[in-house]
């Protein structure tokens, strides 16, 4: 009996409007992001503005679509770092095992044992605010995530007849990691890439909303919701379409990811 | 009045069915085996009387207990048949017990779960019940958690948390598959007594006709969902009428026919000589403890087509030896020797040519996302020169040919073999390098009789075509005895006898060796005494 899988659906058309949203504001948004227009400040949604415009005038679904270019470069970019150290340091881990293990895992635990977002808060305040390093400052926390969820899985396919028998075929460590484990963690990488990439966009979106995201007249999601903060009483809207922005995206990915672990993980066979 | 009787019961699971028409009955005080290959739906059965089948699956016909039609009970009224009226066993000791309760919770959980009370009078029905299955309260207090025994120490409790409320019914499906035979014996002893001491009656399915022969009074033979013969035990195998019954006892008794012997004057092809090998102590507060002796000097030597088999219960060291022989692990003492080189982790890739491996588990030795053309030449990565796609593939078709499956098995993923054929696959892969020695770990143990039959003959043409010679690592003594010429029986990490097979069975030197042979179950023996 298979559950309709009403997360994966929801969830894909979600994430999908979205990288759709990001990659069409590359080409064409209803109006210039930078561009003022002063006499039209802080209006209500019209025919011309959809969402309305901000205290000085941009239009506001321009700067959401903007806004979700800059989530989407920011959190994907973070979780590639992320990855792209993390799972390799996890295979290491689990092929060699002995004082290289320790070393990885210990120097993951005290990269765990920091409350993330107040010390990429501190990363940026050091490198200077900015697009680029948000990104740096995000990917080092998902290094850990990535090296131990990559660890544990690899070690327990390392026991597996079929390596040994890769080994008896005198396959190196790196070289069975390579052809055996990686293959087989894939499914669970991919999910953790997708629950990961919504906890990006909520770093993403906490760094701009106190100034150390993207600069203007870059548009992301926080700085529009730290703008409209102090303006909330005149323009309640102006807050209210990047915070919805922001919810139903990381909702939406949230919902793919546990989609795609029902779908993909092993570990959960015989539940479903 | 029968205690059970089950009429014409067929279930379905979707559309696919799974068992058709089965109908038995039992007395109390009598024992039924059930016995069939995996997939006859022997287990199903059982778990149908429960009422326990798989989401999806669909019943018709009537199971009558105690004069009680369960098919008509609802769930509600089902759960207070299920542990109090009707104990189940189930195969796996290591699952079956919760890890974080203690033993004697879990026995009086289902104490207070039927008859309600308090927690101390349920623990002392508890206690009463571990003694009775030889867990002794000096040595196994209630407070004694599932990871602190062994296989067949948590399978007694396993049949404690069944028999604590006096079932007048106990199904034990495969209770003693996964336990050693000494364990094994003693297990089938223990049900044997229980059910003669309550006068209740017991199901017991199992795939080993000699385990049936040995403790039940009637035997019901299944296949492809239909029991195809039931009897009273001994007139069932004094007359194997059906032709079914005849071919599993006729395959269970198979011995593969050899038509070379081995040169016992020719080199080894594989020696150890004094080999030693030390797992480290446990971890203490500032060092370690003292270190644990897996393998004690262990000396053996395999001549070319030559087959020696390991014998020895979980435990004993032979895993840990033979993945020294495999120089998968670096000895702490002796040495390994090759066709006469050194062979340990560092030796050369070339070397490792002669010697291969098969292992017991069909469905885990092999990458479920590789074709089996991949995973057959997987071992060609020894050979210093690496063929063409099309060298690589005629050798592929070539080794799978030699086990007796066609070239387009090549292009197809393990799955879609059955187990018999993935080990046929392995044999294959082990093959491609044209080996001198084939290390068999337990290769025919998760195999039905016939399939295992065919195997084993498989194994025996290839040794005598090829001049092969086998490790053959194995707890099952029969198979040893039909298949080895010479037999090593290890014992706690030492070689504690060893010599030419027949002699051996016929003449047992050691204490342990005599006490396993007497422990496998013998189909001729065990009809012998009942007779």
């Amino acid at each position: 009996m298979s559950r309709r899988p009403f997360s994966l659906v929801v969830g894909a058309t979600i994430a999908t409007l979205f990288v759709v949203a990001a990659l069409g504001s590359l080409a064409w948004t209803p109006y210039d992001v930078a561009a003022f227009d002063i006499p039209h400040r802080l209006n209500g949604p019209s025919a011309a503005h959809w969402l309305g415009t901000d205290h000085f005038g941009r239009d506001t679904l321009s700067m959401i679509l903007a806004g979700a270019r800059n989530a989407l470069a920011v959190s994907l970019v973070a979780v590639l770092l992320g990855a792209g150290v993390g799972v390799p340091l996890g295979l290491l881990a689990a092929a060699r095992r002995g004082w290289i293990d320790e070393l990885v895992m210990r120097a993951n635990d005290v990269v765990f044992a920091f409350p993330s977002l107040i010390l990429a808060i501190l990363l940026t305040a050091v490198l200077g605010p900015g697009a680029i390093n948000a990104v740096i400052a995000i990917g080092v926390f998902n290094i850990p995530v990535f090296a131990r969820l990559t660890r544990g899985a690899a070690l327990s396919l390392w026991t597996h007849d079929y390596v040994l028998a890769a080994r008896t075929a005198g396959k190196g460590r790196a070289r069975i990691s390579w052809e055996h484990i990686l293959p087989g963690l894939l499914s669970i990488l991919i999910v953790q890439a997708t629950l990961q990439f919504s906890l990006g966009i909520i770093a993403e979106a906490g760094l701009s909303y106190i100034g150390l995201g993207a600069q203007p007249p870059a548009a992301s999601w926080g700085r529009m919701l730290a703008d409209a903060q102090t303006l909330i009483s005149l323009a309640p809207l102006q807050a209210i379409f990047p915070g919805l922005a922001i919810v139903v995206t990381v909702l939406g990915l949230n919902l793919l990811g546990d989609g795609l672990r029902d779908r993909l993980d092993p570990r959960l066979d015989g539940e479903r | 009045m029968a205690l059970l009787n089950i009429q014409d019961l067929s279930v379905s699971i979707g559309d696919k069915p799974i068992l058709r028409g089965v109908s038995l009955a039992l007395e109390a005080g009598q024992v039924l085996g059930v016995v069939g290959e995996s997939g006859s739906g022997k287990s199903m059965t059982a778990l149908s009387i429960l009422g326990l089948l798989p989401a999806g699956g669909h019943a018709s016909g009537a199971i009558t207990f105690e004069g009680q039609d369960l098919t008509a009970l609802s769930e509600a009224q089902l759960c207070r048949v299920r542990g109090a009226r009707i104990g189940m066993v189930f195969q796996e000791p290591m699952t079956a017990l919760n890890p974080v309760m203690t033993i004697g919770d879990q026995v009086a959980e289902v104490v207070r779960l039927h008859q309600g009370g308090s927690r101390q009078q349920a623990l002392a029905s508890a206690r009463r019940a571990l003694d009775r299955v030889g867990l002794p309260a000096e040595r196994f207090p209630l407070t004694r958690y599932p990871h602190e025994l062994s296989g067949g120490q948590r399978q007694r409790v396993a049949i404690a948390i069944a028999i604590v409320l006096s079932p007048r019914l106990i199904i034990a499906d495969e209770p003693t598959t996964a336990l050693d035979v000494t364990t094994q014996a003693q297990i089938l002893d223990l049900l044997r007594q229980l059910v003669r001491e309550d006068g209740a009656a017991l199901i017991l399915v199992s795939h080993d006709l000699a385990v049936v022969a040995e403790i039940a009074d009637r035997v019901a033979v299944m296949k492809d969902g239909q029991i195809v013969e039931q009897n009273d035990t001994v007139a069932l195998f004094a007359n194997l009428a059906h032709p079914y019954t005849r071919a599993l006892a006729a395959d269970a008794a198979r011995v593969p026919v050899r038509r070379s012997s081995p040169d016992l004057s020719a080199p080894p092809v594989l020696e150890a000589k004094g080999v030693v090998r030390d797992y480290p102590g446990p971890r203490r507060l500032l060092r370690k403890g003292p270190a644990f002796r897996a393998v004690s000097e262990v000396s053996l030597a395999i001549r070319p087509g030559e087959i020696v088999g390991l014998v020895g219960e979980s435990g004993c060291g032979k895993s840990t030896l033979l993945r020294t022989l495999l120089a998968l692990e670096a000895p702490q003492g002796g040495q390994v020797e090759l066709a006469g080189q050194p062979f340990s982790p560092a030796a050369p890739r070339a070397l490792r040519r002669h010697v291969q491996v098969v292992f017991q588990d069909p469905h885990g030795s092999f990458d479920p996302r590789w074709t089996v053309e991949r995973l057959v030449a997987e071992p060609l990565h020894l050979l210093d020169a690496k063929p063409t796609p099309a060298e690589r593939r005629a050798k592929v078709e070539k080794a799978l040919a030699q086990v007796g499956l066609p070239a387009e098995a090549a292009d197809r993923y393990p799955h879609q073999f059955s187990g018999g054929q993935r080990q046929r696959i392995a044999i294959a892969r082990a093959l491609i390098v044209e080996p001198s020695v084939i290390a068999l770990d337990e290769a025919v143990s998760a195999l039905d009789v016939t399939v295992r039959a065919e195997v084993l003959d498989l194994l025996a043409r290839l040794s005598d075509e090829l001049g092969l010679a086998y490790l053959f690592v194995s707890h099952d003594m029969g198979v040893v005895r039909g298949l080895t010429d010479r037999v090593l029986v290890m014992q706690a990490g030492k070689i504690v006898e060893e010599g030419p097979t027949a002699e051996v069975f016929a003449n047992p030197k050691h204490p342990y060796t005599a006490q396993l042979i007497a422990a496998t179950p013998d189909l001729e023996r065990a009809l012998a005494a009942r007779a």
